[in-house]
């Protein structure tokens, strides 16, 4: 007879399975509970005011009934060479700050460097970095170059020098250590088990977290000027300083294509280096 | 063993290549992965260790080019005492032990020669490396060796990573004589490959001690292809030497002596 025929299926005693146990459902439950206690109570800490909320439709319908038709004359007066000055800013500042987030990274890597006391020091200037917005970066670097593209170079570079220095350094830290006790044991010096230990390991994750940044760059760089610091923000601030909201209109228009097109660049670019 | 022996200094106690004295290894304090060893190694021929995983054979390897630092004991070879080098003295014993490994580990993105040349890195000065123009006898040399080994010119500008397990302990082992090493430590180089990639690589191995003269230790753990192998096997239990001799006199009572019961045989 079948050693699983139902019969003796039914003898035995029923086996169950349960994913989580008693204590892991109830802290669940709570989590749920206190999630939902948090979304009312700062639902009712935002103040909305429910006139301003119920012609809401109507007044974004009046912005861009302003907007349209945009002013194309403004884009060969001011916005174009703005523009430009955008790309230039996102470009020097994310290579400014490849410079000096790379031996950064290599000092943080728990791996390549094996001194606690650089590691964090590493560490707590990519935190320091990252944990202020380009946008505070701007205002103090206007307030020590005065307004213009330097200071907008020198923000963009001081907030990516934080995130390209984690991600690069975290890429080293995956890196197989297998090549890497290969090199060492043909007494290879440190630098060349670098170069050709590390680099070839991370060198794709290295360009694709620049390029990343670079391309978050173009967009953080087009509002940096809203506080001065060169660009198409300075354009901006003016039109909508002025009300003139077919210019805002035209401005938003090309940020937003600029946008794409490097969303689309970037993306070609980083099948291509992998 | 006696320990009145091993306690020479190994220039008087013996004319070998390598001298192992009281080598002892505790990842642990208090839990000694190697006891006491010394050993000395011939300048030629294959000499294969043996022994369950987990006794030490591994660490005994990587502690003779300190790729692991031992506990205590010394290690000479050439005429210095590796366990107490440091820094650029350590760097430049290195460069005449080369390292064959159970994972081939090679640079996967770097193309087979520049695997093969990178055994070149402790001597070719670094701006060479940097720029990729190594010096010519060096080219020369690793064309050479990919033949050598049996991998044919063409696979030269392949990378690493599109080649077979087989394929790559090659390219390891031609990294390894490339450093021109008066030594060669292989970590289970067969470890990962097919049977018959295995008798290959050993075949390979082998050939390349007899031809080139460079003598090599070799860590095993498949019996028959040591007792085919090598001239000398070294059977290790539980952090200690238990066989050292001739593979024509290492019988079943050893092998229940290394590995421990007799159900396997």
């Amino acid at each position: 007879m079948n050693a699983l025929s139902p019969v003796t299926q039914a003898a035995k005693p029923p086996r169950v399975w349960h994913r989580f146990t008693p204590a892991e459902r109830i802290g669940r439950s709570m989590v749920y509970v206190l999630s939902a206690i948090a979304v009312v109570w700062s639902l009712r800490t935002i103040e909305v005011i429910p006139e301003f909320l119920y012609d809401a439709p109507e007044q974004t319908a009046d912005l861009f009934r302003r907007m349209w038709p945009f002013d194309w004359a403004f884009y060969p007066e001011q916005v174009h060479d703005a523009l430009i000055e955008t790309f230039h800013i996102a470009t020097l500042g994310t290579l400014l700050a490849l410079v000096l987030a790379l031996p950064l990274a290599f000092l943080a890597a728990r791996n390549f460097t094996r001194n606690p006391a650089l590691n964090w020091l590493a560490q707590f200037i990519f935190v320091s970095s990252r944990s202020v917005n380009s946008l505070i970066w701007a205002l103090l670097f206007v307030a020590i170059f005065g307004p213009g593209a330097l200071a907008g170079v020198m923000s963009i570079a001081f907030r990516s020098i934080g995130f390209i220095g984690k991600l690069f350094s975290e890429a080293l830290e995956e890196a197989q250590k297998g090549p890497v006790e290969a090199l060492t044991a043909t007494g290879a010096p440190r630098a060349m088990i670098l170069v050709k230990g590390y680099w070839p390991q991370v060198e794709p994750a290295f360009w694709s977290v620049a390029l990343l940044r670079w391309d978050i760059n173009i967009r953080e760089s087009a509002v940096l000027g809203l506080v001065g610091a060169g660009g198409i923000g300075v354009a901006l601030d003016a039109s909508l300083n002025n009300l003139y909201w077919d210019q805002v209109g035209l401005i938003l228009a090309v940020i937003f294509s600029v946008v794409v097109v490097t969303e689309i660049v970037t993306s070609w670019l980083r099948a291509r280096l992998i | 063993m006696t320990h009145a022996a091993s306690a020479a200094t190994p220039a008087e106690g013996s004319a070998g290549l390598l001298a192992i004295r009281h080598l002892r290894k505790e990842y642990r304090a208090g839990q000694p992965v190697l006891k006491d060893i010394s050993l000395d190694i011939e300048g030629r021929g294959v000499t294969a260790i043996i022994g369950p995983s987990g006794t030490g054979k591994s660490t005994l390897i990587r502690c003779i080019n300190r790729l692991v630092d031992p506990t205590s004991g010394e290690i000479w070879f050439e005429g210095r005492d590796l366990a107490r080098l440091r820094g650029d003295a350590l760097r430049l014993a290195r460069r005449r032990i080369g390292m064959v490994f159970q994972e081939y580990n090679l640079v996967e993105r770097l193309s087979v020669i520049e695997n093969v040349l990178s055994g070149r890195l402790g001597y070719v000065p670094a701006w060479r490396a940097f720029l990729r123009r190594f010096p010519a006898d060096d080219v020369a040399r690793a064309f050479d060796l990919i033949d050598a080994v049996g991998l044919g010119e063409d696979f030269a500008t392949r990378r690493a990573d599109q080649l077979s397990g087989g394929q790559r302990q090659r390219v390891g082992i031609a990294r390894a004589i490339m450093q021109s090493p008066g030594l060669i430590l292989a970590d289970e180089p067969t470890s990962s490959l097919d049977p018959k990639t295995s008798v290959e690589i050993m075949e390979l191995m082998a050939q390349i001690s007899r031809e080139r003269s460079i003598p090599i230790v070799i860590n095993i753990h498949n019996v028959e292809l040591a007792r085919r192998y090598a001239q000398r096997i070294i059977g290790m239990s539980r952090g200690e030497v238990v066989y050292d001799g001739s593979p024509d006199g290492l019988g079943d009572s050893h092998l229940k002596e290394i590995y421990g019961g007799e159900d396997w045989l």
